[in-house]
């Protein structure tokens, strides 16, 4: 049965579209049939990160408006053939996407997908609520930094009460995942720990993806990291996180911390 | 994953005196208590304010840029201050019942 995943977060720049784009390749190359949808109109730019900023004619909202069909607007990944895309109107007025809209479109997309993955735009406005609105499971990315957790925390509550699902007295599964984390700097105790994240939030963790240059490099090229470099410690981290999302048990790993090839070649130790 | 394994790496163990982590770690713990706590009610301090005003404009004619409502919050008491500034001469309004 298809499953509608939210990836959100209330704070913007924390990593929702590169996770979205990360974990949807991941699921797509386990050989499930993925679309990731763009929520953030006016803004978008899970196209960008998706490489796929050149092929975009219509949109979401052209959808929702009845301008285009579903099969028109959704793109297909030139690297994975079970990868889509349904990009977020970059002109168009937020407005124009409704309750009823955005309803029939997942609806539609839920028989042809396995995983609908919806990037929500920063904020609590209208486009982060309906990009939960119809959500069964969420992952919430959280920076391990104050803001990050505080805005965490206000948008688990608006899963609880704001979703389809909440409304029937079921609940959104939700997963907390980690991005930006530093282990040297948590281990100075300059940066909130993985359990102090944990247990602030009280949501189970879906994985720890360490800060790395490998995921500004992924997003310069247009490709989602597990597919740009498969081997690098964040790709490894999203492609864990996105075996547990399918429902398997993997050890979750904290990344180590890096050191530098020179200083490797060296045999210098940190300071 | 079970608090033990997490605390394991989470490395609290030795931190030195510059950590800041712990005072972010407190801080959110006890803003998210409070947040958590009103979370779908109607704003208290909006609430408080305008009846406060209601009463008071019963009796006194009231300039409503004049008035400042603040809220302190701390770990065990929490203090309201409304602060109505009332002219010299101000104008007085004949109760009603």
């Amino acid at each position: 049965m298809a499953k509608v995943l939210v990836v959100t977060s209330g704070k913007g720049g924390v990593g929702k579209t590169t996770s979205t784009a990360a974990l949807g390749a991941a699921l797509a190359q386990s050989g499930e049939k993925v679309v990731v949808v763009d929520f953030d109109v006016g803004l978008r730019n899970l196209d960008l990160v998706m490489g796929a900023e050149r092929r975009v004619v219509f949109d979401l909202i052209n959808v929702v408006q009845g301008v285009a069909k579903l099969s028109q607007a959704l793109i297909r990944d030139k690297r994975l053939e079970n990868l889509w895309l349904l990009p977020a109107s970059q002109t168009r007025d937020k407005e124009a996407l409704t309750d009823e809209g955005v309803g029939s479109i997942i609806a539609e997309l839920r028989t042809k997908f396995d995983w609908i993955l919806c990037d929500s735009p920063a904020g609590i406005e209208r486009g982060a609520t309906l990009a939960m609105r119809y959500a069964d499971e969420a992952v919430i990315i959280t920076n391990p930094e104050v803001s990050s957790v505080r805005d965490s925390d206000r948008i688990i509550g608006m899963l609880d009460s704001k979703t389809v699902k909440a409304e029937k007295g079921e609940h959104v599964k939700k997963h907390v995942l980690i991005t930006r984390y530093d282990t040297a700097r948590a281990a100075r105790g300059e940066m909130l720990t993985i359990e102090d994240i944990l247990e602030i939030l009280a949501t189970p963790l879906l994985g720890i993806i360490p800060e790395s240059q490998d995921v500004l490099r992924a997003s310069n090229v247009g490709s989602p990291v597990t597919l740009n470099n498969a081997a690098s410690a964040p790709a490894r981290a999203y492609t864990d996180a996105a075996r547990r999302l399918m429902g398997e048990t993997v050890t979750m790993l904290v990344p180590a911390e890096r050191k530098g090839l020179m200083n490797r070649l060296l045999g210098r130790r940190a300071a | 994953m079970s608090a033990s394994l997490l605390r394991f790496f989470g490395g609290r163990k030795s931190a030195p005196a510059s950590a800041t982590a712990p005072i972010a770690r407190e801080r959110l713990q006890i803003l998210l208590a409070h947040e958590r706590s009103i979370r779908g009610e109607p704003d208290l301090l909006v609430l408080l304010r305008d009846e406060i005003l209601a009463v008071v404009s019963r009796h006194v004619r009231l300039d409503p840029d004049r008035v400042i409502v603040k809220l302190d919050r701390s770990d065990t008491v929490s203090t309201l201050e409304v602060d109505i500034e009332l002219p010299n001469g101000f104008e007085r309004i004949a109760a009603a019942g």
